[in-house]
């Protein structure tokens, strides 16, 4: 006879805490729980004592003195009596703006060298192997203070275009002017101005600027709806009527019209005295900046493009061919739509890169972000906690917004499985 | 049978036709030239366009390149040189002549330059079992170990008992850990390693060195960080951050894929942050905030604090790489391994991180040619790497206006250091390709 007995009633014992699977993963956490709020204890604990030996403490108000100090090149109305809080606004506009500027030229030249990269003309295939090469290999800040450097040495001064035998000459039928000083380019102005709309009181917002975004994207918004109703036009009756041209002019046509109803003209850059006066004024810093962000991240956007198409089958284009597309559609229909998938993600991590590349500007003296918080802001208040953590926050609320709305496109894109 | 057709057919041939050469169009460098060149109108267009293009840059460079101004002293001399020659342009190589001591090691010290060389070859023979195990005994892996400490010792000289200091602490640590895993589980006895060994550093370390310096005075002239410059400075840098990011980076990655939720977003916060964040601002933590946020009174070297701010840097894009090849892994091999019996640690390093490893690898490159590439950005905190010495060299009287030469020169040992890195990193993917 056998006597079955029940299995010893589970009793908590401590060694359980480790050596049992149930609860060692809470006993882990705890452990790191505890481990890390020493760390973050022990840092501000450090920091706190470090302040009061230095007799500072933290505190945000010297971001509302007047700064003091001027920036050579602002978007919005700035000058030195404005407080440090303005001028970090206006250094991360400036970011912003050569980020943009970057981001765009990078994204053309990149898909331009990419494509040309899986030509099959040997020769352009290898001049854009060694452009991509020699790009990547050579760190950007390099690249930023050569440029600078090229731009400040090759260039004529504004006093070379003076005098009855100028050495340089300007360039377009005279309305722009390259010197080493910057770039001067006509600018955009109207006899009959909107004026400007102030913004909360901090900063102004031209009006003729917001009108004309706005008939822009009312035009493309037109524009997308003929082409939709072109689409079901199709689908109907199996005829597409021909659009082109009615969606050409409600682009251009409101343009037009409101360009002279503002009653535009160019206003051209002319010498005067030791520099050129007029036009939009492009500062070398910005230029060399602009140039060596977009070179070098174009070599990198160039590779992304290349290993995207190369990504797509071939089986695809053969198969889009065999249902009878032609090569246009099939390059639209079949292989864009999944090479941009394959695309659009890194694509935009270059476009982080490079907004955080623009934080080398402080080499060559733009004053974005680095150059006015965490630049001459810390060196006159002396307050370096403050400064570099406001940089830093800043710059991560950049990157987290950009990678947020590449999560949401990459998702909405996704292909979706079973 | 055989003269069935003998009356039908009036001739048959028996033997092949000798094969015709191709049609002359077809081979040969016009045949190439045809296929690859000008298939077309549009490829016709380009060739052309891309033969002006590299004809004109050749035209213009390789003059230029050409120039023998090795011995000019100054931009002034340089340009004197040229003009007797005739000659109205052309690069001015004396700078090179003359600065590249100070491009290669920066201000050390000129008669101790056998140091950073004799570091540098080491460094060499330290890595070659890691990237060409096939070739080198597996035994110099133990030299590679020792390596880190010859290499602070060579660098920055002093009594070798600091290095051995640190060293020792290391394998108080291993010992510690030896004993105590036999009694509590592998965590908690590398916990107690890590204390044991932070305890030598910190205590019994300090203490014994000053000692140990007076009783056996084996030393090396002391060289300042402040003297370090020039490629020794990035190499120096590069090569630490590169070495210590890896395994960080690992940690991270597995860290970021855990289950545990609280470890979990921990790796993810600190990631996240550092990759959001530029690593300019990081280097001006490293050189005006960290020391606010240590004990105070706690100073340490600048070159330190930079190398652990780079580290921190690249381990958070490095655990991203890998977190990359973890992710691409099939879900059956954690499961087999799981099925095996493997617990966590074993089933990490035995089947999970050599094939998530050998994914990332391209990554896990990159993210080194990145870091290498990023050493130039100590040059904003007013340390002087290539980049830093080359605005001092132009700002020189002697050499005011020259730009290209000295960036060209730059430009191409990154290039050679960068691009090597990519070519190893192509040939290991193809020796470790396992598939068809």
């Amino acid at each position: 006879m056998t006597t079955l007995t029940d299995p010893p009633a589970e009793s908590f014992k401590l060694s359980m805490l480790i050596y049992d699977t149930r609860y060692r993963a809470i006993t882990f956490q705890i452990m790191a729980l505890i481990a890390f709020l020493t760390l973050i204890g022990w840092l501000i604990s450090n920091t706190a004592q470090n302040l009061d030996i230095l007799g500072k403490e933290l505190s945000f108000s010297f971001l509302y003195e007047p700064a003091g100090y001027d920036i050579n090149q602002y978007l919005i109305d700035y000058d030195n009596r404005d407080s440090h809080l303005r001028a970090a606004f206006v250094g991360l506009l400036n970011t912003l703006l050569v980020a943009g500027m970057g981001c765009v030229t990078a994204t053309v030249i990149g898909v331009i060298v990419g494509v040309l990269r899986l030509s099959n003309n040997w020769l352009v295939a290898r001049v854009m192997t060694v452009y991509v090469e020699m790009f990547r290999n050579v760190p950007v800040l390099m690249w930023i203070v050569l440029a600078m450097a090229i731009l400040i040495e090759t260039l004529p001064a504004p006093s070379a275009f003076r005098g009855d035998t100028p050495t340089a000459t300007m360039n377009f039928f005279d309305s722009m002017a390259v010197t080493n000083r910057g770039v001067y380019i006509p600018e955009p102005l109207f006899t009959r101005g909107l004026g400007n709309v102030s913004v909360g009181g901090y900063f102004d917002i031209s009006l003729d600027l917001l009108a004309v975004v706005a008939v822009l994207i009312a035009g493309f918004y037109a524009s997308a709806r003929i082409g939709k109703k072109a689409d079901a036009t199709q689908a109907a009756t199996g005829v597409r009527p021909r659009t082109w041209h009615l969606r050409l002019g409600v682009v251009v046509l409101p343009l037009v019209a409101l360009l002279i109803a503002l009653g535009f003209y160019l206003g051209y850059p002319a010498l005067k005295g030791f520099n050129f006066q007029g036009g939009t004024y492009l500062r070398n810093s910005l230029i060399a900046l602009w140039l060596a962000l977009s070179l070098y991240t174009a070599a990198f956007i160039a590779e992304i493009v290349r290993a995207g198409i190369l990504a797509i089958s071939q089986g695809q284009t053969e198969a889009a061919a065999a249902l009878g597309l032609r090569p246009r559609r099939i390059t639209s229909l079949v292989v864009l739509p999944q090479a941009l998938r394959v695309i659009i993600p890194p694509l935009i991590s270059q476009y982080l890169n490079l907004t955080k590349n623009s934080s080398l500007a402080i080499a060559v003296g733009y004053m974005d972000l680095t150059g006015t918080l965490m630049g001459i802001t810390l060196n006159q208040t002396g307050r370096e906690l403050e400064t570099v953590l406001l940089g830093m926050l800043i710059y991560l609320a950049i990157s987290l917004i950009i990678s947020t709305g590449m999560n949401w496109y990459n998702s909405r894109v996704k292909l979706v499985e079973r | 049978m055989s003269d069935t057709h003998a009356e039908t057919v009036a001739f048959v041939r028996d033997t092949m036709l000798p094969e015709k050469a191709p049609p002359a169009a077809h081979i040969g460098v016009v045949g190439w030239a045809r296929i690859n060149l000008f298939s077309g109108w549009m490829n016709t267009v380009l060739t052309i366009i891309s033969l002006l293009f590299v004809g004109f840059v050749l035209y213009e460079i390789l003059p230029w390149l050409i120039s023998p101004t090795w011995d000019g002293a100054s931009l002034t001399n340089c340009r004197e040189i040229l003009a007797a020659l005739g000659d109205d342009r052309g690069a001015c190589w004396g700078v090179i002549r003359e600065r590249w001591p100070q491009l290669m090691f920066g201000f050390y010290p000129a008669d101790l330059y056998w140091r950073p060389v004799l570091t540098f070859v080491l460094l060499l023979v330290a890595v070659s079992p890691v990237l060409f195990a096939d070739y080198v005994p597996s035994k110099i892996l133990w030299f590679s170990m020792l390596y880190p400490f010859i290499a602070v010792w060579l660098l920055w000289g002093g009594t070798i008992w600091g290095p051995i200091s640190a060293l020792f602490g290391f394998v108080v640590g291993f010992v510690v850990f030896r004993i105590a895993v036999r009694f509590i589980i592998p965590p908690l006895a590398l916990t107690v390693g890590v204390l044991a060994a932070v305890l030598w550093w910190s205590v019994l370390g300090p203490a014994l060195v000053p000692d140990l310096a007076r009783l056996v005075p084996v030393a090396l002239a002391p060289v300042q960080s402040r003297e370090f410059g020039g490629f020794l400075l990035s190499i120096t840098i590069g090569v630490t951050a590169i070495m210590a990011s890896l395994p960080i980076g690992i940690v991270l990655a597995l860290g970021r894929q855990s289950d545990l939720p609280l470890v979990k977003s921990i790796c993810v916060g600190f990631i996240e942050f550092i990759r959001g964040v530029p690593l300019i601002t990081l280097l001006f933590v490293a050189s005006v905030l960290l020391n606010i946020f240590l004990p105070p009174g706690t100073t340490f070297d600048i070159i330190l604090r930079v190398m652990i701010m780079v580290t921190l840097f690249a381990s958070a894009y490095m655990a991203e790489v890998i977190r990359g090849g973890l992710a691409a892994l099939p879900k059956g091999q954690y499961e087999g391994a799981d099925s095996l019996g493997l617990d966590y640690w074993q089933a990490q390093r035995l089947i999970i991180m050599p094939q998530a490893l050998k994914i990332s690898i391209p990554g896990i490159v990159s993210t080194f040619i990145g870091v290498f590439k990023d050493t130039t950005l100590v040059s904003i905190i007013s340390m002087f790497d290539p980049i830093g010495l080359s605005n001092a060299i132009r700002a020189d009287t002697a050499w005011n206006g020259i730009y290209w030469e000295l960036f060209i020169f730059i430009g191409a040992i990154f290039f050679i250091f960068c691009f090597s890195m990519s070519r190893y990193s192509m040939y290991l993917e193809r020796k470790l390709q396992t598939g068809h």
